[in-house]
């Protein structure tokens, strides 16, 4: 663990914080992520091609195989969120003609792009291509639609089907696989002018295995009492570099091997998480949670929880970019259907009844304490319906579950004493629920 | 029949949220089945062949308290949904044997998961259509959906739905289509002898009546609309886009046309229009519904343009074709599709020259002033270019 002193001017704040207080893995995922944009900023003038693509069914192995430098949009959306800049950027795209109405995530993105500059302040570069993953998110086909049409760029469509049935049939497979054999792979040689090389993207995948495999235990490590992460604030940083850029590049083998190592560590001494105000000591509950987080005011939102002694112990969010936890891995003996797979399986491609089974497994599985339900305003994929999710899973489980509404990166949706006055309800609930439970 | 007639007989329908046409239809024969859709298409042609009555769920509309519905959505949610649920949790949907929700958008896709929970005994399907285009990728998709599909309306059906049932209800449904693009000819070429609060309704009326018996309603009505001459009036011809999915409130199409303008082309219940010409009869119709769906249907938010020239072409085009001179973007407060596709719309407009207009509405809107001003100040602006 180790600290850094915060630059408050920076992040757009007048009083000075606190420094932040971090993991090393944490630390090492940031280092790459500001170098991947640097990789972005300057690709043009080294002659590399830009690709973008969504985190939900990216195809990051396949993009590498290309040599693309690599952007992600909500990956910048919720970057510069974090850093205080989406707010301006929202309000440009809608003083353009976009709607109040529409996924801020999108018009974040439309609005840093009318600016050049990314979430680090180094021009982001206009991608070449546009690879449309459009994995349980029906904006993801708008967003792409709408940056093609300003920004003309090479777009190709990988549509993949939804889970409607609750799994994953023959036919959806076969079409997701032939997409990519048929339209994806010969868009982006032309784009690239680099000849695809299945032995490379069996390399690549073998390496994210690598990394799936210590993703996995360290999500998992929060089953421990108590938990040595905290699986939705914390786990943010740890599937950054997998569910970005990084996933099948050795950076990111050996960060999960460092991070694995942290982890397996802290367990093994008893030691809960860190928090960004400190190593947290006591774990008073345990929650899980569902939706993303709000990141606007994440430092914040963070510490609602971790003054109360909250851990998330698993977070449905922390599976947007991949269900691992459950056996998936990418398989580089047969590279192209794996991929299929993965795109397929992506959390906000499965359907309301197997979200449920989810969440009540983990609640059962983490020994948690209840449900907590972040509804984000932007995101219909997440959203519309968790009401329902909520009283299921009471209803499965007999665990209290709470409702707060947030947005991603629009600081206009963030009403912080609404959410603490929520969150502190909810604690006394869980805690009543308990003495209840003693009682009998 | 005189237009007064088919009218009210169209708004009774439209008004009865107890679904009793399709009761009726139910009692008429014992054993018969109903399934219901939402917008934006489903292949209502396997329903048919099936045998049984494909049932359109569009909203409830401004007339349905919703209770219950309410309290399964946040504030930022449509409310097609939340009348939706109201609808089937009063029981007014039990009449359904089935549901299918179609690919339209993530709130419609979650909902049919939460029917899969909420309705346990009956049919659920989220119905997927393919956002590629080739016959041989997005195609063979399809027609394996399709596949699974008729299959599973048979199982409900309890008898097999052969090729040729298809061919029957793909020449029934032809039928319509034509019936329903002679109607829509004709309003274009005479407003002012088929208003759009009245063809509205007439295409509602769709929704519940076997296709059979709404293709006689559209002839008669067009008929019916030609023999009595009503007044011409200077009013601006528009298109008006976006209301595809929740509907707006009957009111406000009335309001739109009192303030001053013709509606000559829309894109409510788009399923009727959805497959452009006939699907041909000859060869394996689940290849034909598949063709006609790759290559012969509607643009609108929820598919995918596969080049940025192809964004807008079909709005321009219908511009061109029913001689609108504006464009009003009236879209449902918090709808992603409509929303998210309306800035680029309105670009390419721009790029014609072409006036448009904006505004939200709900499914339940009670105030039509503010929509009524705008329309009208939309409509004069038009006059004036016009006759600058």
């Amino acid at each position: 663990m180790s600290t850094q002193p915060v630059n408050a001017a920076a992040l757009g704040g007048a009083k000075p914080k606190a420094p932040v207080q971090k993991e090393d893995a944490m630390w090492l995922q940031k280092e790459m992520i500001n170098a991947n944009y640097a990789e972005l900023a300057s690709a043009h003038q080294t002659g590399r091609k830009v690709s973008a693509t969504f985190v939900p069914g990216n195809l990051n192995e396949l993009l590498m195989c290309f040599d693309f430098a690599r952007s992600l949009p909500e990956t910048n959306a919720l970057q510069n969120g974090m850093r205080k800049k989406s707010g301006k950027m929202i309000m440009d795209a809608e003083r353009e003609g976009h709607s109040e109405d529409v996924c801020t995530y999108v018009k974040a993105d439309l609005g840093m792009m009318m600016g050049g500059k990314g979430p680090t302040g180094d021009p982001l570069p206009t991608p070449d291509v546009l690879l449309l993953s459009y994995t349980g998110c029906f904006t993801f086909m708008k967003w792409f639609e709408l940056i093609r049409q300003k920004y003309d760029c090479e777009t190709v469509m990988l549509h993949v089907p939804y889970q409607g049935d609750g799994h994953i049939n023959k036919n959806m497979r076969d079409y997701v696989v032939k997409q990519i054999k048929e339209n994806v792979i010969p868009t982006l040689e032309r784009v690239s002018g680099v000849k695809f090389d299945i032995d490379r993207l069996r390399g690549y995948m073998r390496e994210s295995a690598k990394s799936e495999e210590n993703l996995v235990r360290v999500l998992q490590s929060a089953k421990h009492r108590p938990s040595p992460i905290d699986g939705y604030f914390g786990a943010v940083y740890y599937i950054g570099p997998i569910f970005t850029a990084f996933r099948g590049m050795p950076e990111a083998t050996k960060y999960y091997d460092a991070l694995w190592h942290e982890v397996s560590e802290r367990m093994r001494l008893g030691k809960g998480p860190i928090t960004p105000d400190g190593e947290m000591a006591d774990e008073q509950y345990r929650l899980v949670v569902e939706g993303p987080p709000n990141w606007t005011s994440f430092r914040d939102f963070w510490k609602m929880f971790s003054d109360e002694g909250a851990v998330v112990v698993a977070s449905t969010y922390a599976k947007v970019g991949g269900v691992y936890d459950f056996g998936f891995r990418h398989d580089p003996e047969h590279p192209i259907e794996s991929l299929a797979e993965y795109c397929l399986g992506c959390y906000t491609n499965l359907n309301f009844p197997q979200r449920i089974d989810m969440i009540c497994k983990y609640i059962d599985e983490y020994q948690a304490d209840g449900l907590l339900i972040n509804s984000i305003k932007s995101c219909n994929s997440f959203s519309a319906g968790q009401l329902l999710i909520l009283r299921e899973v009471e209803k499965r489980t007999g665990k209290p579950a709470a409702f707060i509404e947030t947005d991603l990166v629009d600081p206009r949706y963030f009403s912080a004493a609404n959410v603490k006055n929520r969150l502190e309800s909810y604690f006394q609930m869980v805690k009543a629920k308990r003495v209840a439970a003693a009682a009998h | 029949m005189k237009v007064a007639d088919i009218v009210t007989h169209c708004g009774k329908l439209f008004d009865d949220l107890s679904f009793s046409a399709v009761k009726d239809w139910k009692a008429a024969v014992p054993g018969r089945k109903a399934v219901g859709y939402m917008p934006v298409y489903v292949p209502r042609e396997l329903i048919h062949a099936a045998g049984m009555l494909p049932v359109g769920i569009f909203g409830g509309g401004d007339q349905l308290e919703v209770i219950q519905g309410d309290a399964y959505y946040q504030s930022y949610i449509c409310r097609i949904p939340r009348s939706t649920i109201e609808l089937g949790l009063t029981g007014r949907l039990d009449v359904l044997d089935g549901m299918l929700f179609p690919s339209i958008c993530d709130v419609i896709r979650n909902l049919s998961g939460m029917w899969q929970i909420l309705f346990k005994d009956k049919y659920v399907r989220y119905f997927d259509v393919p956002q590629n285009y080739q016959d041989a990728v997005g195609g063979e998709f399809y027609v394996n959906e399709l596949k699974v599909l008729r299959d599973d309306l048979a199982k409900l059906a309890g008898r097999p739905v052969t090729d040729d049932d298809l061919r029957k209800s793909i020449s029934i449904y032809n039928e319509n289509r034509r019936a329903i693009d002679a109607l829509y000819e004709y309003r274009a070429q005479k407003p002012w002898q088929a208003p759009t609060a009245e063809v509205y309704l007439v295409l509602r009326a769709g929704l519940v009546l076997p296709v059979e018996e709404h293709t006689k309603l559209v002839r008669e009505y067009i008929a019916a609309a030609d023999a009595s001459p009503r007044a011409k009036r200077d009013n601006a011809r528009v298109v008006l886009t976006g209301a595809f999915c929740e509907q707006p409130p009957l009111g406000l199409i009335k309001s739109i046309e009192m303030a001053g303008c013709y509606i000559v082309d829309d894109d409510f219940m788009l399923c009727f229009r959805w497959l452009i010409g006939d699907v041909p009869l000859e060869g394996d119709p689940l290849v034909n519904l598949s063709g006609a769906f790759l290559h012969r249907s509607a643009a609108t938010a929820s598919k995918y343009d596969e080049k940025k020239a192809d964004k807008g072409r079909p709005l321009v085009e219908s511009v061109k074709h029913y001689g609108a001179e504006g464009v009003i973007f009236a879209a449902p407060s918090f709808c992603d599709p409509a929303l998210l596709e309306r800035p680029m719309l309105q670009g390419v407009l721009a790029k014609h020259k072409i006036p448009y207009t904006a505004f939200k509405y709900a499914e339940n809107t009670g105030q039509m002033a503010p929509i009524r001003e705008q329309a009208g100040t939309f409509a004069d602006s038009i006059k004036l270019w016009s006759a600058a």
